[in-house]
Order: structure tokens, then C-alpha cells, then sequence
């Protein structure tokens, strides 16, 4: 019958798929290449102040060469001190997060998914979005005095616009066609909400909450420096004011990498319930 | 038996996409409608899909009157319209939720069976050609055992020679449970492959221009002179609807103009 020709045909089709699989993986030998290209710039440039610094070519009081540096983070970590500064840091962005992240997600969805809300809600958290987060500062203070409370809810401020915004526009470009399959089969609103509109805002939801966490860590520095006794944001603070630039630049380097692990780990976590989309975020 | 009385359908920038539509579809038939771009099909099968809601007149299903999307009425765009956050199965299985575990595994193996994709069953729709995932669209509208079935081209975007390929695929469903069928196309060949009746549509303001019954044995033969017989007289038709609609105008401004003369 032709039905088996037919069938023979689609095996070929799939034949030529398996033809072409390889591109993808030399693609992806090309890109590892490129990305050892990368650290090629950042390393050159340690290793020639390296050099200069050693060879008194330079002084390196004021721009420490990195093996300095290296000496002050291990140093820092032997005592412990690196560890409790870490972990107080890590500590606020998450608490500010877990604020933020759950209040935008919430109010995003309230505005996302009702025209009245959003119609009674938006306008007010855009105008508030005007506001410069900093400037909240005094105001965070004389209310919540100058401990943990006034630096969690500077973060959680921080977090909040971009997860609301994202979750919001997320919801709104949902595509129509996806949508008319749950009308078709009858679903309820809850049922639509739980099977069409939640997995097809993940990945932007995913993204949102990415750049919330970023955020988060771009004011846990903002808060550190209102007064802090621990945290990265205090290493900075003091390497300034003892002149320890070294202090400052692996205080720097932890905050990067302390952000790096925290994306990492997000983007870990959330991977299983965006992996039928990994196209795009292989590229992120 | 699906009913259409009195139909029409103007959108709300006043297009008149649909005006007063008579036709009824016998329980089992397979129809196809035929018609110039913009003479209101997809309009007609979104309003039998429940979708959108029509203008006036009614549309029944066993004389029920449809308001609303109905659990016996299931539709195949144009485009898959796959999820893309669920396999292969589970897009097949969306509309089975009220069923037992086991009855929905039975329907979905067996549905893969019939659309030959057992192998592919736990892959992602991104991973499937065009017509793989329009297969997949077809069975996941086939589980359910509608009564009513509508297609909206559906082979539209594909070769000539996968959709003859799933002409195949499509009547072996159908030989199952024998739903009534409208199928929206362009392609006159597919119609007559395909169809016990050709109704051919005329645009601005979208009606029906005539109807053909395709009476030929199935299995049709495409070679065959019947075949080649009904194309052409499907085409004649289609022809005069597009022709039409510059004559009707013409006449309907001389008795304007005569009008105005007196
Ligand atoms: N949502 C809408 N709002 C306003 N006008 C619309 C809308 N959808 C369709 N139309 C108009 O209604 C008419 C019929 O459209 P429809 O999509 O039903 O045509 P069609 O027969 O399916 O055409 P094609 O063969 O190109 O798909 C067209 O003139 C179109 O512009
Ligand atoms: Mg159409």
C-alpha cells in the first residue's frame, strides 16, 4: 500500500535529520573555542601587570598585582572572615529575594491575567518604578531602623520591578493561538491558568526573576554601604577607608562570583521546567 | 447532523465575513469548502468551534443549538498549534483528562500507531518536521472521538507528497469512528480526494456559491478519469465564484444609477 511507501519516505526524512546532527555538535566544538577565546584578554592583562609589577616597572600600591590579591582572598578566607561576609551577604540578597520574587510574581499575575487589576494596579507600581530605589533609602531607615530590616526591604524593592514587570508581560503575550487550544477542549479558568498560561510564561518568568537576582545583588552593595558591621559590601567600605585597595578588589571578586553561583544556581534549579525551550537559553 | 441556519457573521470593524449561510452536513460526511481567500471559511469553522460567536442565525449539532465550544465539535488549525512544553503523548492526551489512566495510554498508543509516530513519542514538538507535528495535531483532535471534525487547511504549508501521505493517515482515522468532517482547502485535488460534498464559497460578503457532491467509491483512485472528471468540474465552479462577484456589483450600480436617474 502507499501508506508503506509513505512510511519508508518519512524514514528517510528522518535519515537526513540524522545527516545533519553533526553541524550541531561542530557548532557547539566552535563555540567552546570561542569561549577559551574569551579568557585570553582578562589573563593577558594579569599576567603583564604580574610582570611590570615585578620587575619594578610599576609600583602596584594602588592597582595591587593579582598575586596579591589571591594572597589577600586566601588570606581572608583562612581566618574565616571571607566566609562571614559571604554568607551575610548571601543571606540579606536571599531573604530580599524570596520578598521581592514573591510579591512580584504575585501582584505580576493579578495584573497580568485581570484587565481591572490591572487597570487598578498598575499605574500606581509604575509610578513607584519612577522612584529610584536609592531614594528610598532614608525613608527605609527612619522606619526600619539601620539593621537587617531597612537593608532587606531596599533589595526586596530592587527585586520586585523587574520579576512584576516580567511576570505582567509575560502573562499579556501569552499567544492567543496556544489559548484558543484550551478553549477548544473546554478548559476552566483554573484549568487554563494551570496548563496553558503557567508553562508558557516560565521562560520569561525565569528570565524576570534572573534579572531580580541581579538587581538584588546590585543593592545588597547600595545597603552594605548605609552601615553595615558585616558583609562584602563592608569589605569594600573598609578597604576604602584603610587604603587596602587589595581588600577591595577581592571583595569585588567575590561579589562576582557570589552572583555567578547564585545565577547558576537559579538557572540550575528552574532548568527542568523550561527544558522543552532550550533553544534560546543555550545563547543566554 | 450539523445545521447551519441563517448564519452570518459581521466582525466588528464591519466586515461582513459571513452572510445568512443555509447548509447541513449529514452525520459521517466529509465536506469540503472551497473558496477564494477571504470568503469567510475560517470564520465558519471558528464559529462551529465555538471560537467566535456569530452575528445571528444559529448553528445545531443534533439540534442542539452550539453557544460556546462543545465537547463532541474538535478542530485542527491550520498551524499544529502543539505545546510546546509537553511531549509527543501528552499533546495527544491534552484533551483526555476526564479519563482513567489506562483508557487515555490505550488511546494515545493507539492514536500514535495510526499517525506512525510510536518512535517519537517522548520527544518535543520542536524536534518534529512540519508534517510530523501536524500529525500529531490530527491525532490529538482524533482522541477525543469527536463527533464533528474541522480542518482548517491543515496540509496547507506541506509538499504535495507528505500531504498525499497524510491524506492516507487521515481517512484511516476516520474509517474508525467515521465523525463528520469540514474541511477547509484550497486545493481542489485534496478536495475531491477527500470530500463527499464540495461546497464552493464567494467572497464580500462570504456565502455560498454552489455545492458538488463527489460521489466516487473510496478508495479514490487519483489517476482515474472520475477523478480527473470532478476535479475539473470543482474547478468550473470555483472559477464562475470568482468570476461572479464583478458581475453582481455591475448590476446592483445600474439599478443604483436607475434609481437615481428617476
Ligand atoms: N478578527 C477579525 N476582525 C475583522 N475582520 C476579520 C477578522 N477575521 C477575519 N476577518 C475578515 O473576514 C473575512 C473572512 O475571513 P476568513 O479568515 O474567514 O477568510 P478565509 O476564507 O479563511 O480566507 P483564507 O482562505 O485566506 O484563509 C476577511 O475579509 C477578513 O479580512
Ligand atoms: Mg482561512
Amino acid at each position: 500500500m502507499t501508506g508503506q511507501a509513505a512510511s519508508n519516505a518519512w524514514s528517510s526524512h528522518e535519515g537526513a535529520a540524522a545527516l545533519a546532527a553533526p553541524t550541531s555538535t561542530e557548532k557547539r566544538r566552535a563555540f567552546d573555542g570561542r569561549i577559551l577565546l574569551g579568557f585570553f584578554l582578562p589573563i593577558a592583562i594579569a599576567l603583564l601587570w604580574e610582570a611590570a609589577v615585578t620587575f619594578g616597572l610599576a609600583e602596584g600600591r594602588l592597582v595591587p598585582p593579582p598575586s596579591r590579591i589571591i594572597a589577600t582572598l586566601s588570606a581572608l578566607a583562612e581566618t574565616g572572615e571571607l566566609w562571614t561576609h559571604a554568607w551575610m551577604t548571601l543571606w540579606r540578597v536571599l531573604v530580599g529575594f524570596i520578598i521581592g520574587a514573591f510579591s512580584g510574581i504575585v501582584l505580576g499575575a493579578l495584573s497580568g491575567s485581570s484587565k481591572t487589576l490591572r487597570q487598578l494596579l498598575d499605574p500606581t507600581l509604575q509610578a513607584l518604578r519612577a522612584i529610584p530605589s536609592i531614594a528610598w533609602v532614608p525613608l527605609f531607615i527612619l522606619w526600619l531602623g539601620i539593621f537587617e530590616a531597612s537593608k532587606v526591604a531596599l533589595i526586596a524593592v530592587g527585586v520586585f520591578f523587574p520579576v512584576y514587570l516580567g511576570i505582567a508581560g509575560a502573562i499579556l503575550s501569552v499567544d492567543r493561538k496556544l489559548v484558543e487550544v484550551g478553549h477548544v477542549f473546554r478548559l476552566s479558568r483554573v484549568q487554563l491558568a494551570r496548563r496553558i498560561l503557567l508553562p508558557a510564561v516560565l521562560p520569561e518568568a525565569v528570565i524576570a526573576l534572573r534579572s531580580g537576582l541581579g538587581l538584588g545583588f546590585m543593592f545588597v552593595v547600595a545597603a552594605e554601604f548605609m552601615g553595615a558591621s558585616e558583609g562584602l559590601g563592608y569589605l569594600l567600605v573598609d578597604g576604602q577607608q584603610m587604603g587596602k585597595p587589595d581588600q577591595i578588589l577581592a571583595a569585588i571578586i567575590a561579589f562576582a562570583l557570589l552572583g555567578k553561583l547564585a545565577d547558576s544556581l537559579l538557572v540550575a534549579g528552574t532548568k527542568p521546567l523550561v527544558r522543552w525551550q532550550d533553544t534560546v537559553r543555550e545563547r543566554l | 447532523m450539523l445545521s447551519f441556519e441563517h448564519l452570518s457573521k459581521t466582525y466588528a470593524d464591519g466586515t461582513r465575513a459571513l452572510s445568512d449561510i443555509n447548509l447541513i452536513v449529514q452525520e459521517g460526511e466529509i465536506v469540503a469548502l472551497i473558496g477564494g481567500s477571504g470568503c469567510g471559511k475560517t470564520t465558519l469553522l471558528r464559529l462551529i468551534a465555538g471560537l467566535d460567536r456569530e452575528s445571528a442565525g444559529q448553528i445545531r449539532l443534533d439540534g442542539e443549538v452550539l453557544s460556546g465550544p462543545h465537547p463532541a465539535i474538535g478542530i485542527v488549525f491550520q498551524e499544529p498549534r502543539l505545546l510546546p512544553w509537553l511531549s509527543v503523548s501528552d499533546n495527544i492526551a491534552f484533551g483526555l483528562d476526564g479519563l482513567s489512566t489506562a483508557e487515555r495510554q490505550a488511546r494515545v498508543s493507539h492514536a500514535l500507531e495510526k499517525i506512525g509516530l510510536v518512535e517519537h513519542a517522548d520527544r518535543w514538538p520542536r524536534d518534529l518536521s512540519g508534517g510530523q507535528q501536524q500529525r500529531v495535531s490530527i491525532a490529538r483532535a482524533f482522541v477525543t472521538n469527536p463527533k464533528v471534525l474541522l480542518l482548517d487547511e491543515p496540509f496547507s504549508a506541506l509538499d504535495a507528497f507528505t500531504r498525499a501521505s497524510l491524506h492516507e493517515h487521515l481517512l484511516s482515522l476516520w474509517e474508525e469512528t467515521r465523525p463528520t468532517v469540514v474541511l477547509v482547502t484550497h486545493d481542489v485535488q485534496e478536495a475531491v480526494t477527500l470530500a463527499d460534498r464540495a461546497v464552493v464559497m464567494q467572497p464580500k460578503p462570504g456565502r455560498i456559491f454552489d455545492e458538488l457532491p463527489l460521489t466516487l467509491a473510496r478508495p479514490r483512485d487519483r489517476t482515474g478519469l472520475p477523478f480527473e472528471t470532478s476535479v475539473r468540474r470543482v474547478l468550473t465552479a470555483l472559477d464562475h465564484s470568482l468570476k461572479a462577484p464583478q458581475a453582481q456589483p455591475q448590476r446592483e450600480r445600474d439599478r443604483q444609477a436607475a434609481a437615481l436617474w428617476w
